[in-house]
Order: C-alpha cells, then sequence, then structure tokens
C-alpha cells in the first residue's frame, strides 16, 4: 500500500521541550570556554596542543569503543568532547602528549564506556583520569616541576603546594583579585577563578548543572576550611584562598556536577556537596596529596547511589486512608 | 509546541494557552456522517453468537449490545444499517467489536429509553446511561461499590490546549444546575463540589455547589491533583477512587444526564476541541462514532503521509494510524500534529540528569524507574520505584534530554504487571 495515508503512531507526550544531550554537552563547553581561553592566552601554544590532542583524542577513543563494542556512534553527543576538555582542562600546560593520549583512554574507556557509555559511569571520567595520573605520574602532575620554565610576572608557586610547605604564611604572596584573574599556576583550565564563576552561572541558569551541588560543596569548603583557619591561623590558610586555588571551582561547577556520577534528589545533591568540600579541605590540610577536589568528589561519587536513596515518598505511598 | 525557556531553574510551567486563540461561542456542528463506527469492549475476541448482525437496522439512541449476558453496551449515535462488525486492538491491548453503521435518510429515535424511564433513578443511569458523551466511566461503576460521599464535578480539562469541559461551565450553566440535581438524586451524594479555572469562577458560583478553583496550568488539571489539591489527600497508589467515596465526573457528562431525562432523549453527540497544526483550536459538535476524517474535512484541515493524528491533547492523547477511526464518547480532543514536529524518542540511555525527578508531580524517582523498566523487571519497579504511583501525565518524557520514552516504558511496565498478576491468580 505504497500510496496510503498513514499517519506516525507514538506514545504519549506529543511535545517535547526541545532539550537535548548534545545541546547540554556544547553548552558545557561554551561555559569553560572563558577559563580555558585564558589558559591558551597564558600558556601559549602547548596548552592549545593539550586542549586540542585532549578533545580529539577522547572522540577517538569514543568512536573505537563504539565500533568495537558495536553501537551506533555516540560522539555526535558530544559527551566525549567534554570529557576531553574538562581532562585538559585539568593538565599542566607543559603535559607530554602520551600523558594526554593515556588520560582520555583511561577517562573515555575506563572511565566511562566499559560501564555501559554515557549515563552509566559511576565515577566521573575525567577525574578518574586525573587520578591515575596522579598516582603513576607524580611529579609531571606536580604543577611546580611542571610550570618551572614559565614566569608571567606573578608569584609563580602552585598556591596549594605552597600553603603545605610554607604554612598560612606563604598566603600572603597571593592577593584575592590576582587568584580570581587567573594570576596563579595550574591547570589549563583551572586558574582563572571569575571565568569559571561565570561559567558555572551560565551552566546553572540554563539548568545543566545543580545549583545545590556547586553551592553546597563551595559552602562546605569555606565552613570547613573556616574552622580550620580559626583553629590555627599560622598553619592553615584562610577559606577564600581555599576557595580560589586549585581545582576547588572547577570541580564546584564542572567536577561534581557531573549528571550520572552525583545525585539527583534534594537532600542528595546537599549532602553530596557538603561531604565533597569536607574531604577536600580534610585532604588539603591534614591529608597526604596537594590538592583534595579530585579524591574528595570521586568518593562522594562512590557514596552517591547510597545517599540518593533518601527521597520524599511517592504520591499515594505509604498512607492510608482513614 | 512549549518549549523549554532559555534560563530554566525549576519545573516546567504549561499554561494552557487557550484563551485568545479561539472563537469562544463558536461550535462548528459537523454534519451527519454516512457512517460511524462504536467501539465495544469485548475482552473474549469472539465473533459470532451477537444480538445483532450486518444488515440489523438500527435507531438512533438504541442500545447495542454483543450478548444478552454482556453488561457493556454502546448507543448508537444514528439511525441505519450495520454494514460491519469487526474486532478491533486499541491501547493496552484492549479488543473492541467495532461495530460500523451506515447513515440512513431519515432520523428515527428509539423511544426505550423516552418510556421507561422518566425518573432519574440509579437503575434507569446504569441501565441507559453507561456511555454518554463526555463520560470517562463515572456511571457505569456506580453499583459496584458502597455509595459516595464526595463528588467533584470537573470544570476543567486533562490536557494542554483542550477546552471542551471549559466550554461546557461557559455556555451550559442551567443544565450544569439540573444535571447536579439529577446527579444527587441518582448518587444520593452528600457533597457535590466543581472545580474550574479562575476565569469561570463567578460563572460557576450562581451554580448551587461548592466551588473550587483550580489554576489551569499542567498537571495541576490532571484528577489525582485536582482531588489533592480540593479534598488535601491523595488517592492511594493500588486503589481507586471509589474504594475511598470519592468520584470525579466531567461537567460536559453532567450536562448530558441533564439533558437525557429533560427531553427524553440520550445525548449522541460529543462537543470536541480540535488543535489544528499550528495550535489554534476550534471547537466542534460531531455524533459519537465519526470518523476522524469526515471532522478534518469539515473544518478543512490538511493532513499528510507522515503527521500525527492524536485523540486527547498533546500530553496524554493516543496516536492513530489512520483517520477512518472514529472519535469516542470520552473523546475531548483531536490534536493534528504536523511531521516536522513529530518528537522521535531515542534508545539513548538514561543519564541521570534528574529533570525527569523534578518534574513529576508525583515524587517517582523516574531515573531509577527507567531504569529497571528497561531491563523488564516490572515487579521491582512497583515494588520499589513506585511503577504505581504515577499518575500519568507524560513529563518526564517531556523533559527528558535523552529523549528516552519514559512514559511509554511505564504504561508498558503497568501492562505488563496487570498481566503478570492475572496470571499469578489463575495459578493460585
Ligand atoms: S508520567 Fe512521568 S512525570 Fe508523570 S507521574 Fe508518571 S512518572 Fe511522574
Ligand atoms: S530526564 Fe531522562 S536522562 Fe534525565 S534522569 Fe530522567 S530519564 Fe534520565
Amino acid at each position: 500500500m505504497p500510496d496510503e495515508k498513514l499517519f506516525i503512531g507514538s506514545h504519549a507526550p506529543y511535545w517535547h521541550n526541545g532539550s537535548s544531550i548534545s545541546a547540554k554537552s556544547y553548552d558545557t563547553m561554551l561555559a569553560a570556554l572563558p577559563a580555558v581561553v585564558l589558559g591558551i592566552s597564558q600558556y601559549g601554544a602547548p596548552a592549545l596542543g593539550v586542549l586540542a590532542l585532549s578533545v580529539s583524542c577522547a572522540m577517538i577513543w569514543e568512536l573505537i569503543m563504539n565500533v568495537a563494542m558495536k553501537r551506533p556512534a555516540s560522539i555526535g553527543d558530544g559527551n566525549a568532547a567534554v570529557i576531553g576538555l574538562l581532562f585538559a582542562m585539568l593538565m599542566p600546560a607543559t603535559a607530554p602528549w602520551w600523558a594526554v593520549v593515556v588520560g582520555t583512554f583511561v577517562a573515555v574507556v575506563i572511565g566511562k564506556q566499559i560501564f555501559g557509555g554515557i549515563g552509566c559511569n559511576p565515577l566521573n571520567p575525567a577525574l578518574v583520569a586525573i587520578a591515575i595520573l596522579m598516582l603513576s605520574w607524580e611529579s609531571m602532575m606536580d604543577f611546580n616541576d611542571a610550570l618551572v620554565n614559565y614566569d608571567f610576572g606573578f608569584n609563580m608557586i602552585y598556591p596549594l603546594a605552597a600553603i603545605k610547605s610554607f604554612g598560612a604564611s606563604a598566603v600572603s604572596d597571593y592577593n584575592t583579585v590576582g587568584l580570581l584573574m587567573g594570576q596563579q599556576p595550574g591547570g589549563i583550565g583551572t586558574t582563572f577563578g571569575l571565568g569559571l564563576i561565570i561559567g558555572g552561572l551560565y551552566l546553572i541558569l540554563r539548568g545543566h548543572i545543580r545549583w545545590e551541588i556547586s553551592l553546597s560543596f563551595l559552602a562546605s569548603v569555606f565552613v570547613t576550611a573556616l574552622l580550620f583557619n580559626l583553629s590555627d591561623p599560622d598553619k592553615y590558610a584562610n577559606p577564600v584562598f581555599h576557595l580560589l586555588t586549585g581545582y576547588t571551582l572547577i570541580g564546584a561547577f564542572f567536577l561534581a556536577t557531573e549528571d550520572s556520577s552525583s545525585p539527583v534528589n534534594f537532600f542528595p545533591m546537599l549532602l553530596y556537596g557538603a561531604f565533597a568540600g569536607i574531604l577536600t579541605v580534610l585532604i588539603r590540610n591534614i591529608g597526604a596529596f596537594v590538592d583534595g577536589v579530585v579524591f574528595a568528589i570521586l568518593m562522594m561519587n562512590v557514596a552517591n547511589p547510597l545517599l540518593d536513596k533518601i527521597r520524599p515518598k511517592a504520591m499515594g505511598k505509604g498512607i492510608k486512608h482513614a | 509546541m512549549i518549549k523549554r525557556p532559555f534560563f530554566s531553574l525549576g519545573k516546567p510551567k504549561l499554561k494552557y494557552p487557550v484563551d485568545d486563540t479561539q472563537e469562544q461561542d463558536v461550535i462548528r456542528v459537523i454534519p451527519l456522517p454516512d457512517r460511524v463506527t462504536f467501539f465495544l469492549e469485548d475482552p473474549y475476541e469472539r465473533n459470532e453468537g451477537f444480538l445483532i448482525k450486518p444488515g440489523d437496522k438500527i435507531k438512533t439512541g438504541q442500545k447495542l449490545k454483543l450478548t444478552e449476558d454482556d453488561k457493556d453496551y454502546v448507543i448508537s449515535s444514528v439511525t441505519g444499517t450495520i454494514a460491519d462488525i469487526s474486532q478491533y486492538r486499541g491501547y493496552l491491548g484492549k479488543t473492541y467489536a467495532a461495530i460500523s453503521i451506515d447513515t440512513g435518510d431519515e432520523e428515527q429515535w428509539d423511544d426505550k429509553f423516552k418510556e421507561g424511564c422518566q425518573k432519574p433513578t440509579l437503575e434507569n443511569s446504569l441501565e441507559f446511561l453507561g456511555c454518554l458523551p463526555g463520560d470517562t466511566g463515572f456511571i457505569p461503576i456506580l453499583d459496584t461499590h458502597p455509595p459516595l460521599n464526595t463528588i467533584i464535578i470537573n470544570g476543567l480539562d486533562k490536557d494542554i490546549l483542550v477546552s471542551t469541559n471549559q466550554l461546557i461551565v461557559q455556555t451550559e450553566t442551567d443544565s450544569l444546575k439540573t444535571g447536579i440535581e439529577y446527579l444527587r438524586e441518582i448518587t444520593g451524594a452528600g457533597e457535590i463540589m466543581i472545580a474550574v479555572s479562575p476565569e469561570l469562577a463567578s460563572q460557576a458560583g450562581e451554580i448551587d455547589v461548592d466551588v473550587k478553583v483550580i489554576e489551569p496550568s499542567y498537571p495541576n488539571t490532571l484528577p489525582e491533583i485536582i482531588m489533592k489539591s480540593i479534598l488535601g489527600k491523595t488517592p492511594p497508589a493500588d486503589e481507586t477512587w471509589e474504594q475511598i467515596g470519592v468520584g470525579l465526573i466531567n461537567a460536559e457528562a453532567v450536562v448530558a444526564i441533564s439533558n437525557a431525562f429533560t427531553k427524553g432523549q440520550i445525548p449522541v453527540s460529543k462537543l470536541l476541541t480540535v488543535i489544528n497544526k499550528d495550535n489554534t483550536t476550534v471547537h466542534v459538535r460531531a455524533r459519537v462514532g465519526t470518523h476522524v476524517k469526515e471532522i478534518l474535512a469539515a473544518l478543512d484541515i490538511e493532513t499528510y503521509h507522515g503527521d500525527q493524528l492524536v485523540l486527547g491533547g498533546p500530553m496524554t492523547g493516543h496516536a492513530l494510524y489512520s483517520e477512518d477511526l472514529p472519535i469516542l464518547a470520552d473523546t475531548d480532543a483531536i490534536m493534528v500534529h504536523d511531521k516536522d514536529n513529530v518528537v522521535l524518542p531515542s534508545d539513548c540511555h538514561c543519564i541521570n540528569c534528574g529533570e525527569c525527578v523534578r518534574a513529576c508531580p508525583a515524587r517517582i524517582p523516574v531515573n531509577m524507574l527507567i531504569r529497571v523498566l528497561e531491563n523488564d523487571l516490572y515487579e521491582e519497579a512497583a515494588k520499589e520505584y513506585d511503577l504505581l504511583s504515577c499518575i500519568e501525565c507524560g513529563l518526564c518524557s517531556y523533559v527528558c534530554p535523552a529523549r528516552i520514552p519514559i512514559f511509554h516504558y511505564i504504561m508498558l511496565g503497568k501492562y505488563e504487571l496487570a498481566r503478570i498478576e492475572t496470571v499469578e491468580e489463575s495459578n493460585a
């Protein structure tokens, strides 16, 4: 019956609000742009090289896994590109090419695809990769060693390393506005505090990430750092310093908020953010690592399924009528 | 289609953009069609042994039953000859006998109802008013349960862009009044109230019942939410409304009760909102059983291969595959959806973004529910993830960025669960 007029059958609803995964991915990349651009302008070609290699490698790994697992190609949704971009933003500009190739392999293949692809990863893929690199090639990920050949006319000692070795007195070498404007060494896309905040606010307003997670994370970093600071002002840095250094801001807006590995209910989101914040400062102030964001978020990723069990009662459940 | 605003923090807000797009009082009357079709529920998928057969002459208002023992019946909306009786499988696998009648030249009314039933009693209503236009099953269940304490008359429409009941409240206030009196006699219910939108509150005030104002934005107008906002309680997930003594009836059906007893004729035509491709709406009145094709032709609405044709509204309607299917007694709207706007579902995984959880009015963990449903774990879905609490609003699918047909999975889940339970019962 080739000529017969037939209608498309599908189930309700017949409307959709127009959102899509790819729109979400591209918006995330757009939001990351200010921080990325500042990184490129500071470190020049090497930073651009790491970024470009990372994004393209992540997409290639994704494609290879699609083919290997006989699944439809999923690079169009932009998720692999986002993982690649975030991974590169966390890396020092001097990272060698093989580290980027290995890192994106860990992120996309081990962090995401072997669990079943988008939405199935229990941990944030970019963070899994960074954690493995941090444990395997410690000096490559040490920003003081990595960026030793750069001098931009501001203090080129990685702030978190400075307070770890010299105590809170080192804080006075940095000023708050400078930190906000990216005058600190660090990952390619992690140092421009203001840019990250603007990007984060954009994502929150667009509804792509949840303010509950970002805000509770930042608030708890602040409060925990404040408590430490009050207990021993000579040893522990002030809370604002903790907010603007290391991976705190990119963690709050781009890493902790990753959909698949974070909760969706209101209280669990607050708890998740709060615990991640506490752990971050604990690791920074008394733990072995210079920055605590990576492991704090990964630990809360693990706790996420448990946290998300705290949820309101569904309608018509558990109430018995009189 | 209502799209997500550029900045969006909270839940989707779906207003009913009705009043400015339609000519409120114009109701287009669709001419008597050449053929009508009725669907009469037939769970046994029988082929023979029917009381009626092709060739039988039928009068308007005549009651059609498949066999003497059957409880279900339909009321013929035309005078004519039965052309065909065949099987039809509808939504959720329900089986029906499709009875087609070719319309004759002269309209004759069947007078069984007029002779037998001057009084609005429960018995008469059950006998003749079981499939009134606008009724979604209120009358047929009246005898199976303890009497209702509370009846809510629904002066709102379930779905977006639909304004059928709203028009009834606006234009047929007097019949509504009489209908409510009859309803009181029939059911003996103590408390009757009417739910209307704010614009119609003063008009509804003329009727001598409690007026409850409901903000007409989706999903406020779904039956369960109306109940919650009026009575302050929600229906238990595994029980029916009647079990807790509450009934909900559409304003249109109340008017039909009134017309039946005052005129001595069972009403046979249905008021509908027709939603065109550009979301403009028109009200039409057509005989129950009229094919969609006739209605669209009368309104000069063109459809093309690949469009979507929906009985009901954009969030909860049912798609038709052909224009040669009829409108039913409970069809409130027809929506014509352009092929360029058709939403195609995807087989992408849930990305756990939580949009559905925030949109769900029943507070269901949809992100988890969809995971178990995708793996056919229906019993677990009901036990752990509140499948049965779903009030079928469709908002989860509407907001899902992965475009998972969540609502479809949910209805499939409910259907499969019911089947599992039937099998278990028959094995027990
Ligand atoms: S259809 Fe979806 S959003 Fe609506 S009640 Fe059911 S699960 Fe919740
Ligand atoms: S809206 Fe869709 S993708 Fe997001 S959590 Fe719900 S089912 Fe998953």
